[in-house]
């Protein structure tokens, strides 16, 4: 993976816990992630874990290690693509799953469109909701019945209300006002067939706490995290990133700016932020002091309305 | 750096402030983001308010901006240089005593919150029992709007009085009263100005420095196996590994131990992770055991102390919470989870119901419903390896699963 940065160590964190010793925050989150990946192999009869090689879902991959190694991944990964990623992103994928040795399952939702199952205005609308579709369909085909995903109750306010073991009916849909209460650690995984749940074991984790594992753990993520010069157009408060699919409008003026992504998702509705961040510790620096959310400043998608997320969730979106 | 994780409940209404405390507390701590604060500024000026309504960040569902209310437990993060923190935070409405008990079981602490102005309340009563009842030791009395009684410390005093008699029979470790006014933001984060007669801790002061995490590391050991692997499979040293977490306790390579519930006794061959072998560890680690000698166990089996084992029984009394909207038929089978074990059960003779407002038991009641809490007897189809949750919460505690339905309908703390 010489092609990608390896991250700055930040803090190598020097001791493990012993039995003297007060775990720190993160020993604990971590701890709690790979309990509930366990639970998840123990409890689910076929679950998959969803990658797309952004850092959340790299961290994942990292807590799958911790929980299950020296024996393979007790589930395939999956990758809903969305035909819109940033070449680096898929080209880090690929290059991560044939490190671990592990099996990739990918459906695209290009598939799903030229299928007739997903619709779209044009081929450069934003394809997050169109996730859905082929994520539910994924899960029918393989007869998923967990989908562990890197989630957090940070990023958004309908996440923030969300189980970590998250039920979905046989529609995929959820149901924010009937959720199980998830009491004591004790996760109820049971569904009947057609069902499926949806885990997120890294629910009570920051974007913080991922940039600080990220440091810790030496983990390598795609380029596109670290601040490199890239021409872009300022459209309200956002960056856009000038690419095919997104344009510059009549009369937006091209400039090049050194910039890094906060999330790597489609590329029709992430942008950038304004940086020169170019190891972990730069960003956790600039991560400490932000004064804007990380889909705030990164998603077109989210500032539509103040539920956006919810009624995607509702749709089956994750 | 070493930071400690506090998780943390707020209970109280609206009427209390609650929302604003909370919103201080991040706001203050630096962990709401401008585009949050645009967000609620622009819907709190759309509803004709003057001022950003600070309870619209832990609003998170529709249902609940629409109706003003909030219905479900929501989890808020935020951190300082010595602690991060998790907050749940849940509405105080009676209805919703299983939220309140569901942030309640996590949390290692419980802000309650008082209205300077109208003190103790029927809510209040039945916060600090329910807090009580999950087996939270510390509590923070934040008695808030003290710009509405003049900051008086009379007033202060005479309240924190009033609490402490009432809470005394009730056994809490800690009681920390704090007076504040959320909403011009004295004693919260900042000291403020109002009350230069306090000399205590602000409130977050008083969360970066009680206790946390402490009380199961110094229980005995239990292990709820997890998952068991084949380590090295096919050669000729081949292993059994038993994945799980420490739910309390210690243990080091040599320990006796005893796998329940079928009695046998070995001693810890080596604790395995990811990042290499340990000679030890501690409640809240995910590791890997293996044992000195070859023993038959498969998940939801327990590795516990052989000095201090659990009581392990086929019958056991609980207190119990029921969550379903369908009342108790005690003729029905149900599941039982317990740590990692899941096992038939019954729920026998129901004792009595606990009257959350006063802890007053109302002896055999006729039916069972949502949001009650009962004793009762259960027997089960298979022996639980079990603690009472006052000793240890993690080793204490189930939830009832509807075999039909898989719904979680109840939760469990045992005696």
């Amino acid at each position: 993976m010489s092609s990608h940065h390896s991250a700055e160590v930040v803090d190598l964190h020097p001791h493990r816990a012993g039995r003297t010793e007060p775990l720190d925050h993160l020993d604990r989150l971590e701890s709690e992630a790979i309990h509930i990946m366990r639970e998840v192999a123990a409890e689910c009869r076929n679950p998959a874990l969803l990658f797309s090689g952004g850092k959340d879902s790299i961290v994942m991959l990292r807590l799958a290690e911790k929980a299950f190694r020296p024996n393979a991944f007790p589930f395939p990964l999956l990758h809903i693509d969305t035909g819109h990623n940033f070449p680096e992103v898929i080209a880090f994928r690929d290059a991560r799953v044939a490190e671990l040795g592990e099996r990739l399952i990918v459906r695209s939702v290009e598939d799903s469109i030229r299928q007739g199952r997903a619709r779209v205005k044009d081929a450069s609308a934003s394809r997050n909701a169109l996730q859905a579709v082929t994520l539910v369909d994924a899960i029918n085909e393989f007869q998923f019945d967990a989908c562990l995903g890197g989630a957090r109750r940070d990023e958004e306010k309908a996440r923030a209300k969300e189980r970590i073991f998250s039920f979905r009916d046989e529609f995929g849909v959820w149901d924010p006002k009937n959720q199980r209460p998830e009491i004591w650690n004790l996760y109820n995984a049971r569904v009947h067939p057609g069902e499926n749940l949806r885990v997120f074991p890294i629910s009570n984790w920051t974007e913080l706490d991922v940039w600080s594992y990220i440091g810790r753990e030496r983990l390598a993520v795609p380029e596109i995290y670290y601040a490199h010069v890239r021409p872009v157009v300022r459209r309200g408060a956002q960056l856009v990133p000038v690419t095919e699919l997104t344009p510059p409008l009549a009369g937006e003026v091209v400039e090049q700016v050194s910039v890094r992504f906060r999330t790597v998702g489609d590329i029709t509705c992430t942008c950038p932020v304004s940086s020169t961040a170019a190891t972990v510790a730069a960003i956790i620096a600039e991560t400490a002091v932000t004064s804007i959310t990380e889909r705030g400043a990164t998603r077109m998608d989210d500032q539509t309305s103040d539920a956006s997320m919810e009624l995607r969730k509702k749709q089956g979106y994750f | 750096m070493h930071t400690e994780l506090l998780r943390f409940i707020t209970c109280g209404s609206v009427d209390d402030g609650k929302s604003t405390v909370i919103g201080r507390l991040l706001f203050d701590s630096k962990a709401i983001f401008d585009d949050q604060l645009a967000a609620i500024t622009a819907t709190s000026k759309r509803r004709g308010l003057s001022e950003a309504d600070l309870a619209l960040l832990t609003d998170g569902l529709q249902a609940e901006r629409e109706q003003g209310i909030t219905i479900d437990v929501a989890y808020r993060f935020f951190a300082t240089r010595r602690r991060a923190f998790i907050v749940a935070d849940t509405p105080g409405h009676e209805q919703y005593t299983r939220n309140m008990v569901t942030g309640a079981s996590t949390a290692d602490l419980a802000i309650i919150l008082m209205d300077a102005r109208k003190g103790m309340l029927p809510q209040t009563r039945r916060h600090a029992h329910l807090v009580r009842l999950l087996g939270i030791r510390r509590v923070v009395l934040a008695i808030n709007k003290m710009d509405l009684v003049d900051y008086d410390q009379a007033t202060f005093e005479r309240l924190c009085d009033a609490f402490l008699d009432f809470a005394a029979p009730l056994g809490f470790d800690a009681v920390i009263p704090v007076p504040m006014s959320a909403l011009h933001g004295d004693m919260v984060v900042e000291r403020g100005t109002g009350l230069h007669w306090y000399l205590g801790k602000t409130l977050l002061q008083v969360l970066e420095s009680v206790p946390s995490d402490e009380e199961v590391a110094h229980a005995p050991l239990r292990f709820p196996v997890q998952l068991v692997q084949r380590l090295r499979a096919g050669t000729a040293d081949e292993r059994r590994g038993y994945l799980g977490r420490i739910e309390s306790g210690t243990l080091a390579v040599g320990d006796e131990v005893v796998v329940l519930p079928a009695g046998i006794t070995s001693a810890i061959s080596s604790i395995l992770t990811y990042d290499g072998p340990l000679p030890d560890a501690r409640a809240g680690q995910s590791v890997t055991l293996t044992l000195q000698d070859e023993v038959d166990i498969s998940r939801g089996d327990m590795i516990a102390s052989r000095a201090e084992p659990p009581r392990c029984e086929k019958s056991f009394d609980a207190l119990m919470c029921w969550f379903s909207a369908t009342p108790l038929d005690p003729a029905r089978r149900v599941l039982i989870r317990h740590g990692t074990r899941t096992v038939q059960g019954k729920v026998g003779a129901v004792a009595y119901k606990l009257d959350v407002n006063t802890s007053e038991q109302v002896p055999a009641p006729d039916h069972v419903s949502m949001n009650d809490i009962v004793k009762a007897q259960f027997r089960v189809q298979q022996p639980l390896a079990y603690d009472s949750y006052a000793s240890n919460r993690p080793n204490g505690s189930f939830i009832l699963i509807d075999e039909v339905s898989n719904d979680t309908i109840a939760a469990g703390m045992m005696l």
